[in-house]
C-alpha cells in the first residue's frame, strides 16, 4: 500500500484471505480527512423528511435547511409539503441572544399557513451550543396551536448520521401510539427503513397486498403522520436499512410488543425472502399464505429471468466497486450482482458496524477489498487496483468514478429509477448494463490506447 | 402543484425563511479555495457541513471536489477545535500533500471562539507545516451575510494571507473575477491577455471544476491560481475587482496594506459593464483596444439589434445573488426587457438602491428585495406574471407550476449540465445569454401558438 494510506486508517481497511479479520469503525473520522460522512442532522433530515403532511422547520443557520431542501427522490402520493425548505435563518443577534423566539413566532406562522399534520424542528449544531429550549418552545407551540410539534435533537456535531438515526427513531416514537388503531388487519405489517426512492415503496406494497398482509405505516417513504400514529396496530415491523429505523422497531417491540424482522428489497434472493419471512410470520393466520407467496415469487421470477439472463451475457466477469451509506445494502448488492455473473472486488460503507463488515467478509470473494468511511484517493486507488469497470455509489463519488474513465450506478438519494423488488433487479441490472456497456468507455483513456494505436498505423500506412 | 402552499396574498413574515434564495458562507469559502493551484480546503467545524458543501459543489459542477474537516466532536464543541485543527494540518499534509491548506470556519467553531490565526500559528510553530507549504485562512461564521459572504472572506484570505508588497512593482493587474463559473473565468483571462494585460487572475477555478477526462483521478488538478501569482498580486499595478459583494474586500485591503490601487466594477455581463470593463483595462494598461475585442463588441451589439423586437417589453423575475444579479439586471434592462421581480437571498440594502437606480434609469419600478426568498419571488410572480423566470435550479418549482419558461442561470444548478463550459462574462458571453433566452421565448411562442398563427420563420 502507498502513502495514499495513513497509518491510522489501516485498521478501517481489510482484505479478504490475505490477514485474519479485524475492522475499526464505527468510530469518528479522523481530523483532517476528506470523508465522505456526514453529521448527526443529515442522519435526522434523511429519515423524517419523506413523511410529506408534516412541516420540517429546521432551526439553525440557513445553511442547514438549503442542503436538505429536497435532496432526496423520496417521492409522495399526495401532500407535497416536504418538499419546501424552512428555516429560521439564525442570524448573529440570534445566537447572541437565543434563537427561541424566532423559532416559536417561526412555528406559529407556518401552522398558520399550511395547517400541517405535525411539525418536526431539527436542532443544528449552533442551536446545541447556545442553548435553545426547543422541547419547551414546542410544547407551547402543540398547546396553543393543536398541531403535534416535535423537536429533533440532530445537533451536528455529536456525532454521524448513525446518531441522527435514532434522533429521528426517538422523535417519530412520540407520535406511535397516539392514533386509533381500529379496523388494522391481524395480518399486517409497518415497512420500516424504505424511503420510497423512485416510488420503490409502492412495488413493495404492492405484494405485500396480493399476499393479504395490510401495509399499516411507510416509515416513512411516502409516510403519513396519521399512519406512525396508528402504526402500533400492526402485527409486525419490518426493517430495511436497519441503521436508519432499528431504534424505532426497538422501541416499539419493547413498549408494544411487536417483533420486528430485518428484510431487504433489493436484489431477487433478499426480495424473495423477505416476502417469505412475512409468509411464515402469518402462516398461522391464513394457512394459504405460503403458497400466495411462492405463486407470486414465481410468477415474477419467471418473468424476470429470462431478462437477466439476456444481460448477463454481456456483464459476466466485470468487475464492480461500491461504496454506500449503510452495509445492508451492500450484502443485498453483492448477491444482486452474482445474478449478474459480476465480482464485487471492493465494497465500504460509511457508517457500518464490526457487525456488518464481519458479515460482509464472510460473503465476499477473496481478495476483496472492505473498508470503512474512505476518502477519495483511497476509493480511486482501490479502483484502479481492482481495474473495475462500474462504481456503485452517491453524489460524491459518481465523478470520481467518471474522471477514472468507469462507469457509475447512483445507488443512493439521487437515483430516479426504481431499484427494489423483482421489477426493480431488472431496472438495476439495466442501469448496470447501460453504463458498463456504454460505447463512450472507449473513448477513456485507459480503454482507447490500443485502439489510438490502431488507428495511427492506419492512417501512417494509408 | 408543488407550490400549491404559496398563498398569493403577501403577509410581513417576521422571523422565517421559505425556500432560501442564500446558503451559508462556508460552501462560498471552499469554492473560492478551490481556484488557488494546489488547494485543499478545509472545513472547521462538524463533518456534515464539508459533506454538504461538497455534494452541492460536486451536483453543481459535475466533478470531484474535495475537502477535508476538522471532524467535530462533542468534545471539541465543548473544549475548543485547537487540538482537531492541528492535528488536521497535520495529517493533510502527510496523506494529500496539498501547497496550501485553506481553512474556513462554521457556525459551530465560530460559537465556540475558536481563534484561527492563533491555532495556524501553533500549527506552523510546532512544525506540523512542512517547508514550501502555506496554511490560509477565513473566518466564515454561517450565521451572518450568506455564501457570497464566505467566497469574499475566502479571497480576501488568499490577499492577506499571501500578497507581499517587495517595495517593486511587477507590471501585472490583479483581476477579481468573484463568484462565476470557471469559464467565465477563462474568459476574462482571454479578453485580458488580448488586450496584452500580464494578469494575476484570482481566484481561478478554470481546469479545476471544468477539467478533462484524462484517466486519472487528481486530488489537485492542474489549474487554479498559482501560490506565486498570489505572492505577486502585492506589486501589482492595479486590481480590478469584478463585483461589490465577491470581490470589492480583498482589492480594498491589496489597496490600503499593499499599495495596489484598486478599481470596482461590475461583473461584466452584456454590453455596458463589459465596456466598463474593457475600457478600466485599457486604461491600467495604458493600451488601445485591439480590433478583435472590437469586433466581439460589434457582434454582439449585431445580435442584440437582430433580436431586439423579441426582446422588447418582456417582463422577466430575476433571483441570484447580488453581482450576478446587479449585472444582469442592466444587461436585461439595456435590451428593452423589464426585470420586474427581482431577488437576492444575500442581505445588505445596497443592492436594493442599486437596483432600483438601474431600473429608474431604464424608465421603471420593480420589486427588489435583498434577504428575499424563492417564497416571495413566488408570491410576487402570482401577483404580476412574467415572460421568463431566470435563476438557479430552485426555481423550477415556480417555472412548472405557473408554466413560464426558465432559464438556469447562478449557483446552484443541479439538474443541467454543461453549464460550466460557456462562460456569460463579455461579448462573448452576452451572445451565449441572448441566444438562450430568445430560444426560450421563441420555443414559448411555437408551443402556444394557434395552428394557423404557427410560424416556420422568425
Amino acid at each position: 500500500m502507498n502513502k495514499t494510506i495513513l497509518e491510522e486508517r489501516k485498521s478501517q481497511m481489510h482484505r479478504i484471505g490475505e490477514e485474519p479479520f479485524a475492522m475499526a469503525c464505527n468510530r469518528p473520522s479522523l481530523a483532517g480527512a476528506v470523508s465522505q460522512r456526514a453529521c448527526v442532522f443529515c442522519g435526522s433530515r434523511v429519515v423524517l423528511y419523506p413523511i410529506a403532511d408534516a412541516l420540517h422547520l429546521v432551526h439553525g443557520p440557513i445553511g442547514c435547511a438549503t442542503y436538505t431542501w429536497d435532496i432526496r427522490g423520496a417521492i409522495s402520493s399526495g401532500p407535497q409539503l416536504h418538499r419546501l425548505s424552512f428555516s429560521t435563518d439564525l442570524q448573529e443577534l440570534d445566537v447572541i441572544f437565543g434563537g427561541e423566539k424566532k423559532l416559536e413566532a417561526s412555528l406559529r406562522e407556518l401552522i398558520a399557513l399550511h395547517s400541517p399534520k405535525a411539525a418536526f424542528v431539527y436542532s443544528t449544531c449552533i442551536v446545541g451550543l447556545i442553548g435553545d429550549d426547543m422541547e419547551a418552545v414546542c410544547r407551547r407551540v402543540s398547546a396553543d396551536t393543536g398541531i403535534t410539534v416535535l423537536p429533533v435533537m440532530s445537533e451536528g456535531f455529536k456525532g454521524n448520521k448513525r446518531e441522527g438515526y435514532a434522533a429521528a427513531c426517538k422523535a417519530m416514537f412520540r407520535l406511535v401510539g397516539t392514533g386509533d388503531t381500529a379496523g388494522i388487519s391481524p395480518m399486517s405489517v409497518n415497512i420500516l427503513g424504505d424511503f420510497n426512492l423512485a416510488g420503490e415503496t409502492w412495488i413493495v406494497r404492492e405484494y405485500f397486498k396480493k399476499m393479504g398482509v395490510e401495509a399499516v405505516a411507510n416509515i416513512t417513504g411516502d409516510g403519513r403522520v396519521d399512519d406512525i400514529r396508528r402504526c402500533h396496530g400492526a402485527a409486525l415491523n419490518l426493517v430495511q436499512c436497519s441503521g436508519a429505523t432499528m431504534e424505532l422497531a426497538k422501541m416499539m417491540e419493547e413498549k408494544y410488543g411487536i417483533p420486528y424482522q430485518r428484510v431487504s428489497y433489493l436484489g431477487v434472493e433478499d426480495m424473495a425472502e423477505s416476502l417469505y419471512k412475512v409468509a411464515d410470520f402469518f402462516a398461522d393466520k391464513d394457512p394459504d399464505i405460503k403458497a400466495k407467496t411462492v405463486a407470486l415469487v414465481r410468477e415474477e421470477l419467471s418473468v424476470l429471468m429470462p431478462k437477466l439472463a439476456e444481460l448477463r451475457r454481456d456483464l459476466e466477469g466485470k468487475k464492480v466497486a461500491m461504496y454506500v451509506g449503510g452495509s445492508f445494502k451492500a450484502f443485498s448488492l453483492i448477491k444482486a450482482f452474482r445474478h449478474l455473473g459480476m465480482r464485487v472486488v471492493v465494497v465500504g460503507s460509511q457508517t457500518g458496524t464490526e457487525e456488518d463488515y464481519k458479515e460482509l467478509a464472510a460473503i465476499s470473494d477473496p481478495g476483496t477489498i472492505i473498508v470503512d468511511d474512505a476518502n477519495p484517493l483511497e476509493l480511486a486507488q482501490f479502483i484502479k487496483e481492482k481495474d473495475v469497470d462500474v462504481f456503485v455509489g452517491g453524489v460524491k463519488e459518481r465523478p470520481i468514478a467518471y474522471k477514472l474513465g468507469v462507469g457509475f450506478c447512483d445507488h443512493n438519494h439521487e437515483r430516479k429509477i426504481a431499484l427494489e423488488g423483482f421489477v426493480g433487479m431488472y431496472n438495476f441490472a439495466r442501469e448496470i448494463h447501460a453504463s458498463v456497456m456504454s460505447p463512450v468507455w472507449k473513448f477513456m483513456p485507459r480503454r482507447a490506447a490500443g485502439r489510438v494505436t490502431c488507428a495511427t498505423k492506419e492512417a501512417v500506412n494509408g | 402543484m408543488l407550490l400549491r402552499h404559496t398563498p398569493k396574498e403577501i403577509k410581513e413574515r417576521s422571523a422565517l425563511s421559505i425556500n432560501p434564495a442564500k446558503t451559508c458562507q462556508p460552501i462560498g469559502a471552499m469554492y473560492a479555495a478551490l481556484g488557488i493551484h494546489g488547494c485543499l480546503p478545509h472545513s472547521h467545524g462538524s463533518q456534515g457541513c464539508c459533506a454538504y458543501h461538497r455534494s452541492a459543489l460536486t451536483r453543481h459542477y459535475k466533478e470531484p471536489v474535495s475537502a477535508a474537516t476538522s471532524s467535530f466532536t462533542e468534545g471539541a464543541s465543548v473544549f475548543g477545535g485547537g487540538a482537531n485543527l492541528v492535528s488536521a494540518i497535520e495529517n493533510i499534509f502527510t496523506v494529500y500533500e496539498p501547497d496550501v491548506i485553506a481553512v474556513h470556519t462554521t457556525c459551530l467553531s465560530e460559537t465556540i471562539g475558536d481563534d484561527l490565526p492563533q491555532m495556524t500559528d501553533k500549527a506552523k510553530k510546532s512544525g506540523k507545516v512542512p517547508e514550501g507549504k502555506h496554511v490560509i485562512y477565513a473566518n466564515t461564521p454561517s450565521y451572518v451575510g450568506s455564501h457570497v459572504t464566505g467566497f469574499s472572506n475566502m479571497v480576501k484570505g488568499m490577499a492577506k494571507g499571501f500578497a507581499v508588497n517587495t517595495g517593486r512593482k511587477n507590471g501585472r493587474v490583479n483581476i477579481i473575477p468573484g463568484w462565476v463559473e470557471p469559464s467565465d473565468m477563462e474568459e476574462v483571462r482571454r479578453m485580458a491577455t488580448l488586450m496584452g494585460l500580464d494578469i494575476i487572475l484570482f481566484p481561478d477555478t478554470s481546469g479545476v471544476l471544468n477539467g478533462a477526462l484524462t484517466g486519472e483521478y487528481k486530488m489537485f488538478p492542474d489549474g487554479g491560481t498559482p501560490v506565486a501569482d498570489l505572492v505577486a498580486s502585492g506589486d501589482a499595478i492595479g486590481t480590478l475587482a469584478l463585483g461589490e459583494w465577491c470581490s470589492a474586500d480583498a482589492a480594498r485591503w491589496l489597496d490600503t496594506q499593499c499599495k495596489v490601487p484598486c478599481t470596482v466594477l461590475d461583473m461584466p455581463f452584456g454590453l455596458k459593464s463589459t465596456d466598463r470593463f474593457i475600457d478600466t483595462l485599457r486604461k491600467v494598461a495604458g493600451v488601445s483596444v485591439p480590433d478583435t475585442i472590437a469586433f466581439e463588441r460589434g457582434q454582439l451589439v449585431d445580435l442584440i439589434s437582430d433580436m431586439h423586437q423579441y426582446f422588447h417589453g418582456k417582463k422577466v423575475a430575476l433571483v441570484g445573488d447580488p453581482d450576478q444579479v446587479i449585472a444582469l439586471t442592466e444587461f436585461l434592462a439595456s435590451i428593452d426587457m423589464k426585470p420586474v421581480h427581482i431577488v437576492t437571498g444575500t442581505p445588505g440594502n445596497k443592492f436594493e438602491k442599486r437596483i432600483e437606480e438601474i431600473t429608474a434609469e431604464a424608465g421603471y419600478k420593480a420589486n427588489v428585495k435583498a434577504g428575499g426568498d424563492m417564497f416571495l419571488l413566488h408570491q410576487w410572480i402570482k401577483n404580476e406574471p412574467v415572460d421568463l423566470i431566470i435563476g438557479n435550479t430552485y426555481c423550477k418549482y415556480i417555472a412548472r407550476d405557473e408554466d413560464i419558461p426558465f432559464l438556469r442561470f447562478g449557483f446552484p444548478i443541479l439538474d443541467r449540465v454543461g453549464h460550466q463550459y460557456f462562460p456569460i462574462v463579455g461579448y462573448k458571453g452576452g451572445l451565449h445569454m441572448l441566444t438562450r433566452i430568445l430560444d426560450l421565448l421563441l420555443t414559448r411562442t411555437d408551443r402556444d401558438e394557434t395552428e394557423e398563427k404557427f410560424e416556420l420563420v422568425y
